[in-house]
């Protein structure tokens, strides 16, 4: 009796083995392409490194791939992402975390059930749609107040920002979702208003949710392509800290459109440059990713903290 | 006594203060909740009517053209269904295997906590360096063709793969664990108990956030440019090798054109165009969950 039974079993558990062993590769993929995005990047930002010194990359001031003399300093580049950033954070920091203190504690069931999927309709938009905004909507519409250029880092901030807006206020929203009730209940007990529970109870109890939001939202803006590429356009140029306002009025490149620039170009022609790609591509990468683990982390903490 | 009516006047309009405050406060956050939709809303709104005249049968069935009132969108429309399509194959099996993995088999170990936590940072990386992970994989050491269907599809494949696993991930999460242990109540093994009962319940979810994903990967630009795909292209794609152009491509290109008659009117067409398509497969994503919604 137990033979045939044993061989039924037997394909049985080959099948379930089998098809284990796929689901495991299938999950094993998303380390493969970690590995393959790193070894990509290393592999061509090493020989890049073999013609033009680190050092000099890393601390040069003059960033001009392609015309004579050429220079690969990747810090004009930096700079004009950190304009960008800093302009994207300063739209959608405070209207984020606002908009998640109005969806967690003011805002009735019904209220949220259609403000939330609306905004996340603003992460969905492609970047692209939001470039073609920055330079033919926000740009001319700027240009009746200040003196700014047809490619400039304002416009590019403010859609930059617009489109970060929903991840922080839903993550931001989690984490103050995650604030015990009891909390709450223990500030209008001693009489306070919603204002004075939001900003001194729940905000304080959430910082660390909210903190990892704001994280991962200026990766977000650091890593963002289209947008800066189209609307900020394709001048590197250094900050002037003497004059940190006419920053943003001027067109500016960020590592991403410099990028583009170089890949929309004849690329293939010239080593270096196409080397410089990846060099950057380098960069950017890690400072992402290093954004990414300390967001990830600090969120980690805080799912801890009421569970 | 008279201290304490003082007192007690202060009282009130120390409450009348922090009440005002907080109607202040929460008019607040309502203006900042509305900022971003309606200034989406309002660019939307100039767009729509900017293609008012521009966006007809003509435009949508023409190639590109360098005079504005005969240029069209049909390879760029095509190319980025067939690149979608294409996603559609390459993401969909990878995606499902993995959060079936993760969920029905992997034991809460190392292993599986750096899997997860290396999905949710390749969900974190910029959309730019995909696309040198492409130049450099598929379009280098691969040699698979510049700018051709089957590199734009792979590269922007592996850039969407970490949103399908997380969402099919929630989804097999979903299904109530009773059920499975019912399955296994009847002497089923653990593959029949996931093809049978698991996938079956969890396959509107899945479905759910592979379109929504699809809708990602039809707005991607930078990774297509990376890989040197065409921003224009004149013909629509004949195979998995042909360059073909996408439709957030051709939006790049017509945009630097410096005609009015481009970046007001053509653009703006070819801008309602991507968002309708891309408002069509998120409404067949919602249209797949209510339906599943309410029949279970």
């Amino acid at each position: 009796m137990s033979q045939p039974d044993f061989s039924h079993d037997g394909i049985r558990t080959l099948r379930g083995t089998t098809f284990r062993y796929l689901f495991l590769l299938c999950a094993l993929l998303s380390i493969a392409t970690t590995v393959a995005i790193i070894l990509t990047l290393l592999v061509d930002a090493v020989d890049f490194f073999g013609t033009v010194s680190i050092v000099d990359f890393l601390t040069g001031t003059n960033w001009a791939p392609s015309h004579e003399p050429v220079s690969f300093g990747v810090l004009p580049l930096i700079s004009g992402t950190l304009t960008v950033t800093i302009g994207a954070a300063a739209v959608a920091l405070p209207i984020g975390l606002l908009t998640a203190i109005y969806l967690s504690e003011y805002a009735s069931e019904r209220r949220r059930a259609y403000l939330k999927p609306a905004l996340e309709v603003l992460a969905g938009v492609p970047t692209v749609v939001y470039g073609y905004f920055a330079l033919v909507y926000v740009t001319p519409f700027l240009d009746r107040f200040l003196p700014i250029g047809t490619f400039n880092a304002l416009s590019a901030s403010i859609m930059v920002g617009i489109m970060i807006i929903p991840m922080v206020s839903s993550i931001s929203e989690d984490a103050m979702s995650a604030v015990p009730d009891s909390l709450r209940q223990a500030g209008y007990g001693l009489g306070a208003t919603k204002f004075t529970v939001s900003t001194t109870i729940v905000v304080p109890a959430a910082l660390s949710g909210i903190f990892s939001s704001f994280i991962l939202a200026l990766s977000r803006a650091i890593g963002e392509t289209m947008i800066v590429a189209m609307a900020a356009g394709q001048t590197p140029q250094m900050a002037d800290l003497t004059n940190p306002a006419g920053m943003f009025l001027d067109s500016v490149q960020t590592m991403t459109a410099a990028m583009v620039e170089i890949g929309t170009g004849d690329m293939v022609s010239q080593g270096v440059q196409y080397q410089s790609l990846f060099a950057v591509g380098l960069t950017l990468f890690v400072i992402t990713f290093a954004m990414n683990l300390i967001s990830e982390f600090v969120a980690s903490r805080y799912r801890e903290v009421y569970h | 006594m008279a201290a304490e009516s003082t007192g007690a006047h202060s009282d009130a309009t120390f409450g009348r203060i922090s009440r005002r405050k907080d109607v202040a406060f929460r008019l607040l956050a309502l203006g900042a909740t509305l900022v971003g939709i309606v200034s989406l809303a309002l660019l939307l709104a100039n767009v729509a009517v900017d293609a008012v005249g521009w966006l007809d049968w003509g435009f949508l069935t023409s190639p590109p053209h360098p005079f504005p009132d005969q240029a069209g969108f049909l390879p760029a429309i095509v190319g980025s269904i067939a690149i979608m399509l294409l996603i559609a194959l390459i993401t969909f099996p990878l995606g499902v295997g993995a959060a079936v993995y993760l969920e029905e088999y992997a034991s809460d170990g190392p292993l599986t906590t750096f899997i997860q936590l290396n999905i949710a940072n390749l969900a974190g990386v910029p959309s730019v360096v995909y696309g040198l992970l492409g130049l450099g994989l598929f379009v280098g050491l691969l040699d698979i063709g510049y700018g051709s269907v089957i590199a734009a599809a792979f590269t922007v494949g592996l850039l969407i793969l970490p949103i399908v696993i997380i969402s099919a991930q929630e989804a097999i999460r979903a299904v109530p664990d009773s059920q499975r242990q019912a399955s296994y109540g009847m002497g089923a093994t653990k593959w029949q108990t996931i093809r049978n009962v698991v996938l079956p319940r969890a396959m509107p979810g899945i479905m759910t956030g592979t379109i929504l994903a699809l809708g990602r990967a039809i707005g991607e630009t930078a990774p297509l440019i990376m890989i040197a795909a065409p921003t224009t292209v004149f013909g629509v794609p004949t195979g998995l090798l042909s360059k073909a152009s996408a439709m957030p491509l051709q939006i790049y290109n017509w945009a630097s054109y410096p005609q009015q008659a481009f970046q007001y009117g053509v653009v703006a067409a070819g801008v309602v165009t991507l968002l309708v398509i891309l408002l069509t497969i998120n409404s067949i994503a919602i249209v797949i969950r209510n339906r599943f919604e309410q029949s279970t």
